[in-house]
């Protein structure tokens, strides 16, 4: 287990190293510096925002004192935003989306285990098709269709829900939830189907159930374990996907978080919020890939050589 | 008795109700985009201000948009943007990953694991915010546009040429052409990538909807396609910013473009359990 982990972290580190150091280039190799668009500045100002910025150091100097700024935390000040710095930016935003994706990863598990489970305790009945076939819909079809749409519905005829916002009005968390769980709900029921019946099949659950344990006992405690194992491998890349989901359904809906934050960025060309947010997005896509194969790993043994 | 297989194949595909059905659709869609040129109603760029927003009609089928813009026409123009784009990117992640994972399996050794250990390097990092990086940095532009989606698509595509590579090199035909003296490249050309070929022809269709996606998300941001060119991911934007008076600019364009990625779907599982029935889930 602990050369696992060993392991698994030394891959991480050229993951990262790679990411900064390539996000670095490519924005320092952009066309034009970041205060080539404002109108007409003098070349003294222009000289002395370089300075500011440290734009006049040799590139190699920037990036070594970028990286060990990032190494604390630090992703430095915001050319958009004056005064304010990337770090700052983010954890301003970083609560609400983080919110938002752990709902929505609660609403994917909830939904989607129990949906697996029921299909795999009937296999090839109503109860197995119907969940099944919702959940190949629910594969296909994006957030960019769902979420307008479910507004259309839900928010503009039948005026149910608000149609945008987060935390502002009751029931306004429901439509941007649904709209980011739903493909990992999908994917979460089909996992567990398949993992179920692996497991459903296997000698000790049928010593479990000779010994005379409840169904329910019998599922919950003795299968479960074993069938939810692609799910929990899976949680790490859901929560990636989650996180760049995010961009989308927070312009869909306003919601204030460092999605939509990013996307305003990249509109903006705030270059070091841009560099600073996707080194922070890596960092924390990375972290959870590795913390979900090490659950999965503590789990099921088979994964650990 | 490869043509066998393929009849075989073929036979199997076509059984399959839903991915003939997906096949049926993405064909017709396939044609419609390539003489769209020849039978559009109208001009994609051509507005009718004195008309604005209006529902559909005898004159516009699908109604037009709030510039007065005919939607069937911008929907016929969006789908070769959103195709190309899908099928594009899926030949170069096809022919970066092809010769990567064949040259990787077929090495074996220190060369493997060191093109392989650059592969898991690379799955680490989250390339959407590459692909963004990109649009937001060089401009945004189609070309640029599917060749960074491509670039970074390939990886998963090395992994399983490499492991039928592997599996596949180590059987006796290939030793009786080692043997006869054939050389590297034309072992690798006449025998692997011929028998390797089934799982890459499935992922390669599964890749398609996954890219077009990509673009899609990206156009929907802002960050792809620009007007006055459409593809499907515009559109849809377009239709969810004015669609509380006019719903069919959001639905029209949603409805085409599900209805495509379902049909890729389909074809992709289809064609994996006539092509490669050991892996198709029960």
């Amino acid at each position: 287990m602990f050369n696992l982990i060993l392991r698994r972290v030394v891959i991480a580190i050229p993951v990262l190293l790679t990411v900064i150091t390539l996000t670095f280039l490519m924005v320092h190799s952009a066309p034009g510096g970041p205060f080539d668009e404002e109108k007409a500045v003098s070349a003294e100002v222009l000289a002395k925002l370089n300075e500011r910025y440290n734009l006049d150091q040799p590139l190699s100097t920037q990036y070594f004192d970028y990286l060990s700024g990032v190494l604390v935390g630090d992703f430095g000040p915001s050319f958009r935003y004056p005064g304010r710095s990337v770090t700052e930016l983010i954890s301003i935003g970083l609560p609400t989306t983080f919110e938002l994706a752990l709902y929505s990863i609660l609403f994917a598990l909830c939904v989607g285990v129990l949906a697996g489970v029921l299909g795999a305790l009937r296999p090839n009945t109503a109860l197995d098709y119907i969940p099944m076939s919702t959940a190949m819909i629910g594969i296909c079809i994006p957030s960019i269709i769902l979420g307008p749409t479910l507004i259309l519905v839900f928010g503009i005829w039948l005026e149910w829900v608000p149609v945008s916002g987060w935390g502002y009005m009751p029931g306004d968390k429901i439509l941007p939830i649904i709209t980011l769980g739903t493909a990992y709900a999908a994917y979460c029921a089909r996992l567990t189907r398949g993992g179920m019946l692996e497991i459903l099949n296997q000698d000790f659950i049928r010593t479990a159930r000779a010994k005379g344990l409840s169904e329910t006992r019998v599922v919950v405690v003795h299968a479960l374990r074993g069938g939810l194992t692609p799910v929990i491998a899976f949680l790490g890349p859901a929560m990636a996907g989650l996180l760049a989901g995010s961009f989308v359904v927070e312009t869909i809906f306003g919601i204030p978080g460092l999605g939509r934050f990013y996307v305003e960025a990249a509109f903006n060309r705030d270059y070091t919020m841009i560099l600073g947010s996707s080194i922070f997005f890596s960092f924390l896509i990375v972290s959870f890939n590795l913390i979900s194969d090490l659950v999965a790993a503590a789990l099921n043994p088979k994964l650990r050589d | 008795m490869n043509n066998s297989l393929w009849k075989d194949a073929f036979d199997r595909l076509i059984s399959n109700k839903l991915s003939l059905f997906g096949s049926i659709y993405i064909l017709f869609i396939i044609i419609l985009a390539l003489i769209t040129p020849l039978i559009a109603p109208y001009d994609y760029a051509y507005q009718d201000l004195d008309l604005g927003p209006s529902g559909p009609s005898a004159l516009h089928w699908l109604g037009t948009d709030t510039l007065g813009r005919d939607l069937l026409t911008r929907m016929m123009y969006g789908s070769r943007v959103s195709l190309m784009v899908g099928f594009l990117a899926t030949m170069v992640a096809l022919s970066i990953g092809v010769i990567w994972g064949t040259v990787a399996g077929f090495s074996g050794g220190k060369v493997d694991t060191i093109m392989m250990r650059i592969v898991d390097v690379l799955y680490g990092i989250p390339f959407i915010i590459f692909v963004i990086l990109l649009m937001v940095i060089f401009g945004r532009n189609l070309i640029l546009l599917f060749m960074a989606i491509g670039a970074v698509e390939w990886l998963t595509m090395a992994r399983i040429v490499r492991s039928q590579v592997m599996s596949l090199s180590k059987q006796e035909f290939i030793l009786a052409a080692e043997a006869m003296g054939v050389s590297r490249v034309g072992i690798i050309y006449k025998h692997l990538i011929p028998n390797a070929i089934g799982p890459v022809i499935v992922y390669a269709t599964l890749t398609v909807p996954q890219i077009m996606l990509l673009e899609a998300f990206l156009s929907f941001l802002g960050l792809g396609v620009q007007a006055p060119l459409s593809s499907w991911g515009l559109l849809i934007r377009d239709g969810a910013v004015s669609m509380e008076e006019y719903w069919w600019l959001l639905i029209f364009p949603s409805l085409a473009f599900s209805l495509t990625l379902f049909s890729l779907n389909f074809i992709g599982d289809g064609l994996r359990d006539a092509l490669d029935p050991r892996t198709s889930d029960s």
